[in-house]
């Protein structure tokens, strides 16, 4: 493209074209936030709402939402949504889906809120094949209280308490909780995407896509997680970021399907 | 009225059936697990949900996710178990949800625990304490109609005898009027329509609504709604033989089944005593033990534990009146709350010696 | 003078004051028509701009964290050719 001088974006087009995105999706009402330049958690929760729509799902859908950095979207989405407090979205989720089975609810839940506070409630709901579909932001950093160690920070990642980088020693070793998921026999689905690259992110919206369907088909227990750039907690120029998903997070967190039991799967 | 002979525990779990409840959640403890074990029978019979849960956190989190959608919920445990379900409780009052929560006590320590609450933030609850079977049975169902009418949670405090004593009871339903609209309470239906449903503590509405108030406002409308409740919810108290006492006593739950009868028997024996029976533990009946209290000129307080309803009722009496502790820690070998301090006999005494204090009111 | 053909088949309007300048979609973009420019939003971060050659594909906006792209496709693509000295003509 060297060489091509800059054409107008600021305008619609003259031309007869047609709009396939709006800057905000629908489900949004509004896309300013106040989240870090370079986070992968908007990009995460635009593609949750954007497979909701696509499926059909709007008009029955709940979320349950954790709290960190992404309950921001608690109020500026147009999906009805239980706040939970941190941990506690998969109970809550589940009194949901128990008491109006013929809803579609998705919980939001970032690595510190699902991981730390809230193992025992993501365990028991996959157990009990709980027919919602989990979701889990993981940047391994507790990113709204400033970017500290959770228990899926990777060996030799730096956070705010653990300067030197994660040590086994002190620190003991990352829960890959989507892999422990993926032993329970109540778990149908379960996957890990990103959002550090174009591809990435189809493939995410892809994996979101089956997760929502098989609940929709009464399929039991989903789980998406979501590999999320979190700049500032990671002490890396925002730029960079994408990068260092990929060379650190992703080794031990390895994006693919790891489990897809569902009607019509292996 | 088809009255029939039940444990406390299966008339309470019939009791929260007619109300209508539909969800319950539990955690096997001593002395709330009986109920447990009702409710997983009776749930399914009525197109219910009963859920086993792994802890009382999740309990009562899954009790929080089914009242969010408007279908009346409860779950229990006793003290301890209550006391891992504090945040919970606190957050569910700030987010105005209506949930029924039992504490099938052991003893009667955990009064600081209700009234109070051990959550974070500005918040109460409704707490209602029965002295039997038969009137567990009204409570267990008033419960859930004061959850929904001022939405908030209701605690519902009963103990061991009460989990076990048996009475002839009728669990039928109980009407207290047109049950309140719930719609605030989610179902899906409104996601994608510009005005989705937001069930929250942090927030009562989404970005640009119209009902919007910045987030110091909010905090403050949740204190005045606990405002609103000590002055709307009609406090429950009884009372027996204050018009000429000399001393009143103070005692709540099963302890305050033994006082009345012993109260009766002294009056009986030409004793001016009488008795104050709070059955709202919050809001307080203040009223009722002031003006008990302030005629008598002498107030003792028989409480299973080191003085907790104590401090209520020295606050609606304001000084005025001295108020004696008769009560006290007592459990048997099995630590159930099986107190040796229930007993007619030793309760008198107590009463008594109470009666015969040189320190009374000189105002 | 050679020439090359470039297919235009959608454009993008870019809201650059959303812009954080975190630079995702200039990777993300499959025919690589975004750059980001010299100049400064008015929060101060750059922001990118569009060259010929947008398919459309939605890359952009799909991975945009802070919303700034409506993605359009045009009911006619439009082929262009473009001489060695970067002139474009239809």
């Amino acid at each position: 493209m060297s060489g091509l001088p800059a054409i107008p974006s600021d305008r619609p087009p003259d031309r007869p074209a047609r709009m396939t995105d709006d800057f905000v999706p629908s489900l949004i009402l509004r896309g300013e936030h106040d989240l870090c330049p370079g986070c992968g958690e908007p990009i995460a929760i635009r593609s949750a709402v954007e497979m909701l729509d696509e499926l059909g799902l709007t008009a029955r859908s709940i979320a349950v939402v954790g709290i960190g950095c992404y309950t921001a979207f608690s109020s500026t989405l147009d999906v009805e949504v239980l706040q939970a407090l941190h941990g506690r979205a998969p109970s809550l989720a589940t009194g949901v889906k128990r008491a109006r089975p013929d809803t579609v609810v998705v919980t939001v839940q970032g690595d510190g809120d699902m991981v730390n506070e809230g193992l025992q409630e993501i365990l028991h709901a996959a157990a009990r094949s709980e027919s919602f579909t989990a979701v889990l932001l993981n940047n391994g950093v507790f990113g709204e209280t400033g970017g500290h160690m959770t228990a899926a920070t990777v060996i030799g990642q730096r956070t705010k308490n653990t300067l030197d980088g994660r040590d086994p020693a002190a620190h003991g070793y990352p829960i890959v909780v989507a892999d422990l998921l993926s032993c329970l026999e109540g778990a149908t689905y379960v996957a890990r995407g990103a959002v550090n690259s174009a591809g990435n992110v189809a493939r995410t919206r892809r994996m979101l896509h089956r997760a929502l369907e098989v609940q929709a088909a009464g399929g039991g227990f989903s789980f998406v997680e979501i590999l999320t750039m979190c700049p500032t907690g990671w002490f890396v120029d925002t730029t960079e970021a994408p990068d260092y998903l990929g060379d650190t997070l992703a080794t031990t967190y390895r994006i693919g399907v790891l489990k897809d039991t569902a009607a019509g799967h292996g | 009225m088809t009255r029939r002979l039940m444990e406390g525990s299966e008339a309470i779990a019939r009791a929260m059936v007619a109300a209508g409840c539909r969800f319950f959640a539990g955690y096997p403890m001593t002395p709330f697990t009986e109920v447990l074990e009702h409710m997983a029978r009776l749930m399914p019979e009525v197109g219910g949900t009963c859920m086993n849960a792994e802890s009382e956190l999740e309990a009562i989190g899954m009790v929080w996710g089914a009242a969010a959608t408007g279908t009346r919920a409860a779950t229990g445990s006793v003290g301890q178990g209550l006391s891992l379900m504090q945040e919970s409780l606190a957050e569910l009052s700030h987010a105005r949800l209506p949930v029924v929560v039992l504490n099938m006590a052991r003893g009667q320590g955990d009064y600081f625990q209700a009234t109070r609450g051990g959550g974070h933030g500005d918040y109460r609850h409704i707490v209602l304490a029965p002295a039997d079977v038969t009137e567990a049975v009204g409570l267990a169902q008033l419960a859930f109609h004061l959850a929904d009418r001022w939405r908030t949670p209701v605690m519902f405090m009963g103990d061991y005898f009460l989990a076990h004593v048996q009475e002839a009871v009728d669990p039928a339903p109980v009407h207290f009027g047109e049950p309140a609209a719930k719609d605030w309470a989610l179902d899906g239906s409104s996601s994608g329509s510009g005005r989705a449903k937001l069930v929250s503590s942090i927030s009562a509405t989404k970005v640009d609504d119209p009902d919007s108030v910045d987030h110091g406002t909010h905090l403050a409308m949740i204190v005045d709604h606990v405002a609103a409740m000590a002055a709307g919810v009609e406090p429950l108290v009884e009372s027996g033989f204050v018009a000429d006492a000399e001393l009143v006593v103070v005692a709540y739950g099963t302890a305050a089944r033994y006082v009345r009868y012993a109260v009766g028997r002294l009056r009986d024996e030409g004793y001016p005593v009488g008795f104050v029976r709070p059955i709202t533990l919050w809001p307080f009946p203040t009223g009722a033990v002031a003006e008990a209290g302030g005629a008598a000129g002498g107030v003792a307080v028989f409480e299973l534990n080191n003085g907790q309803m104590i401090d209520d009722v020295r606050l609606a009496l304001e000084g005025r009146v001295p108020v004696r502790p008769i009560g006290g820690v007592a459990f048997d070998e099995s630590g159930f709350g099986i107190s040796p301090l229930l007993d007619v006999g030793g309760i008198s005494g107590r009463i008594l010696e109470a009666l015969d204090a040189p320190t009374r009111a000189s105002v | 003078m050679t020439t090359r053909q470039i297919t235009v088949r959608g454009t993008v309007v870019i809201d650059v004051e959303a812009c954080k300048g975190c630079v995702l979609c200039i990777d993300a973009c499959k025919p690589g028509v975004l750059s980001m420019t010299e100049d400064r939003n008015r929060r101060g971060y750059h922001y990118p701009e569009l060259r010929p050659g947008c398919t459309g594909c939605r890359a952009c906006a799909q991975i945009c964290p802070d919303f700034c792209f409506q993605v359009w496709k045009y009911d006619e693509p439009e082929t262009l050719s473009v001489d060695d000295e970067g002139e474009a003509s239809p």
